[in-house]
């Protein structure tokens, strides 16, 4: 706690929007990781004004800030260290505008992505980027970590959503990057400012784009004797020039876990299950998706199962999109992984993923977004089994190390945060690094926006390092 | 090993003294009066199956659409000049409604630094959230920070059916609203353009739906000025000038002066155009 700089909060906004309380920030001492930091104070604007004058307090105090939104990130970036300033923009979440005609809309950071779409349903829009945890994960968050989703196959991750932003920089002033008018002079800084995590200030306000519904929707299950014969299928439908609007897959452990859960009659024999969702105008749905039944079953697809109805649409993706409430019903705790590799190579990380966890004696189930090569290993346990924590740790490591071998990357739609921090590195040379670092010193030259995250600390590379003091795994 | 050699890119580009990059001169060319070089040229590889393709900066826009024509796919850069030139000053075509602008082309990007070191920002898959987006920071910085040398870029397939059509417009959202996804839509005051691509028959759906005639092409677009206009204001643009339709861009034919930005953005990018670029020896004069 820190008195000093609450008591001045107190003075720019209302005093029960400035909380101290052991209880309070307990809360927000992590997000949806296991990575535990600690809150200092923290507070919750309803004003670009007083987001402003949030930084410029904590400035003063020499006090690190934390942008918050809904705090459903999983790689801890929106975890406070060191009694840092956590600055919730939970209670800005009013849709400002619509241009209906245009498509696009003036939103707060703390309207929640699900709200959005429903806002501007009726107007046949919405907000393309679709995460798991729509229903109740920020824009704001959205924006910090460039979040993706199933949908993002055919329509590209939150950047590509992002028109324009209002963002308090860490001194305090208040810019717009981007805009209505499509192309600003000099450099996208709301393309660099998308996915950075906090680091290179708040954002206050943004301009997305809303994307025109699909008047003909065609979701199915095709079930598949082998992991490999569903990641091939995928390539193959890729290759034959199609984008298909979303190609999840469920490996077996995973569809008896969720069919368990929601009874939708997801074929509990098969080793893998693709779910296909072809989007757009009548005939081009209709020859698409023939065609990637035909690829499915020359790939020795066994069933093959088109959702007759919307209440049968909603019902096969609420397996995809519950698969993680459904794995609790195995063990109690979860750890969630998120790389991507080249979608040839799927089959081939998949295999060392199961490899892995057999060697660390864990359990693993995938569920993951496979027209993108997104890997989603999710490794489940019992955490009051002594030393198991250690293993899934060991286990997350070699899986990160493994997709990068592959051709891969760190993370798809996670983030870095301090999850990954260290293991920038596997990725990364020193010199690419030290890009990084800089385009963080031009935006946050003062380093008191969300420090210690995305950039492992000066003179590590090669190895992994450890998470810094105050924080815990 | 393929034509792309870095290294020897690296070292032409060198750690002292200005140097400008020139590629086919077709986007304003380099900056005269200093030593000038050249990105490599060439396409690398394609990997159809992940929509991905590698090649030199400075290899032809049109020779690299060739190359993707023979796998069925595109690329979303405007055609003419070089990728790397097309790159860095980041200005779609008209296709931008559809394709997206450039700056979601590049997925990953080896550029050589104001010291002469070998860079890479991003990474080689299409979805990847590794670090900071510092692809975005290069499109559109006319090599100011780094020059361009071997780019990964995502592709897209070749729709089966493409075709422009026209009509007679004096309110131009009307048609605007009646087409889904389109490619294009363009405007001029009393006509407009549309270029729909996907299954032929949902193409001439769209197109008879919308009161639409097939049409060989676009219009030719006026070259006094490139306008970037909010899109709900095309309706109140006058004179001579070819707008993009829901996304803002205006062809005008009469110049025009853009809006500054705000000093502290300008302030920013400075900032940032020195942490890359201290001495200002990379396009020298170029202000981002």
């Amino acid at each position: 706690m820190n008195e000093g700089l609450a008591a001045d909060l107190r003075s720019v906004m209302s005093a029960d929007r400035v909380r101290t309380n052991a209880t309070e920030l307990g809360l927000y001492r992590r997000d949806a990781s296991n990575i535990e930091g600690s809150a200092g104070v923290v507070c919750f604007p309803l004003t670009t004004t007083e987001v402003q004058a949030a930084v410029r307090t904590a400035q003063r105090h020499g006090v690190a800030f934390v942008a918050r939104g809904a705090g459903t990130g999983l790689a801890g970036g929106a975890t406070p260290l060191d009694h840092a300033l956590v600055i919730a923009t939970t209670k800005m979440n009013r849709v400002l505008s619509v241009d209906a005609v245009n498509r696009m809309a003036w939103v707060e950071p703390g309207v929640l992505n699900l709200d959005l779409t429903r806002q501007v349903s009726h107007l046949g829009l919405h907000f393309a980027p679709d995460p798991s945890s729509q229903q109740s994960c920020s824009i704001g968050g959205n924006v910090a970590n460039n979040s993706g989703g199933p949908h993002c196959l055919s329509d590209g991750v939150t950047a590509s959503h992002v028109l324009g932003l209002e963002v308090v920089l860490s001194d305090g002033s208040v810019v717009q990057f981007g805009g209505e008018e499509p192309e600003e002079e000099g450099l996208d800084l709301r393309g660099a400012f998308v996915g950075s995590e906090g680091m290179f200030g708040i954002a206050t306000k943004v301009l997305v784009r809303l994307t025109q519904n699909a008047p003909t929707v065609k979701t199915m299950l095709m079930d598949f004797a082998s992991v490999e014969a569903g990641a091939q299928t995928v390539s193959a439908i890729i290759a034959a020039g199609m984008v298909p609007a979303a190609l999840e897959m469920m490996d077996q452990l995973c569809v008896q876990a969720v069919e368990a859960y929601i009874h939708a009659g997801l074929p509990l024999e098969a080793a893998a299950v693709l779910l296909v969702e072809v989007a757009g105008l009548a005939a081009g749905v209709e020859a698409d998706a023939e065609r990637i039944v035909e690829i499915g079953l020359a790939h020795d697809a066994g069933t093959v199962r088109i959702a007759k109805d919307e209440a049968e649409r909603a019902l096969l993706w609420k397996g995809r999109k519950t698969a993680f409430g459904a794995i609790a019903r195995i063990k109690p705790n979860y750890y969630l992984h998120d790389t991507v590799v080249p979608r040839r190579m799927l089959p081939e990380v998949l295999r060392q993923v199961y490899e892995i966890a057999e060697r660390h004696q864990l359990l693993v189930m995938n569920v993951f977004h496979a027209g993108d090569g997104n890997l989603h290993p999710l490794l489940v346990f019992d955490k009051r089994e002594p030393g198991v924590m250690e293993r899934v740790h060991a286990a997350g490591e070699e899986i990160v190390r493994a997709s990068v071998a592959a051709g891969g990357v760190l993370s798809g739609e996670h983030g870095i945060g301090m999850e990954k921090r260290d293991f920038m590195p596997m990725m990364f040379a020193p010199a690419d690094l030290a890009a990084q670092a800089a385009m963080r010193r031009g935006f946050d030259p003062t380093g008191l926006a969300n420090p210690y995250k995305v950039l492992p600390s000066a003179g590590a590379c090669g190895d992994v390092q450890h998470v810094p003091d105050g924080a815990w795994v | 090993m393929g034509v792309i050699d870095l290294d020897a890119f690296a070292a032409e580009v060198g750690a002292e003294g200005p140097v400008t990059i020139a590629g086919l001169g077709s986007r304003g060319g380099a900056v005269p009066g200093v030593r000038t070089v050249y990105a490599p040229s060439g396409v690398e590889w394609v990997q159809p199956d992940e929509m991905i393709v590698c090649c030199g900066a400075g290899t032809p826009v049109d020779e690299l659409v060739a190359v993707l024509a023979e796998h069925r796919q595109t690329v979303a850069l405007p055609p003419g000049g070089t990728v790397g030139g097309a790159l860095s000053v980041g200005l779609a075509d008209v296709r931008r409604l559809g394709y997206g602008p450039v700056r979601d082309v590049l997925l990953q990007a080896r550029y050589v630094s104001a010291v002469g070191e070998v860079v890479k920002a991003g990474g080689p898959t299409v979805k990847n959230v590794s670090g900071f987006d510092l692809c975005r920071l290069l499109v559109g910085s006319r090599g100011a920070l780094g020059f361009l040398g071997e780019v990964l870029l995502r592709t897209r397939p070749i729709a089966q059916c493409s075709q422009w059509f026209q009509r007679e417009a004096s309110e131009l959202f009307e048609v605007f609203s009646q087409l889904h996804r389109p490619v294009s839509v363009l405007w001029d005051g009393s006509c407009a353009w549309a270029l729909l691509e996907g299954h032929p028959d949902d193409v001439h759906a769209q197109a008879r739906g919308a009161s639409l005639s097939a049409v060989d092409g676009p219009p030719p677009l006026p070259s006094g000025s490139r306008r970037s206009v909010a899109p709900a204001s095309i309706v109140t643009m006058q004179g001579e000038f070819v707008a993009e339709v829901g996304v803002g861009t205006v062809h005008h034919a009469e110049p025009w002066t853009p809006p500054t930005r705000s000093l502290r953005v300008l302030e920013l990018a400075r900032a940032l155009q020195h942490e890359f670029d201290p001495l200002g020896r990379l396009n020298p004069g170029i202000d981002v």
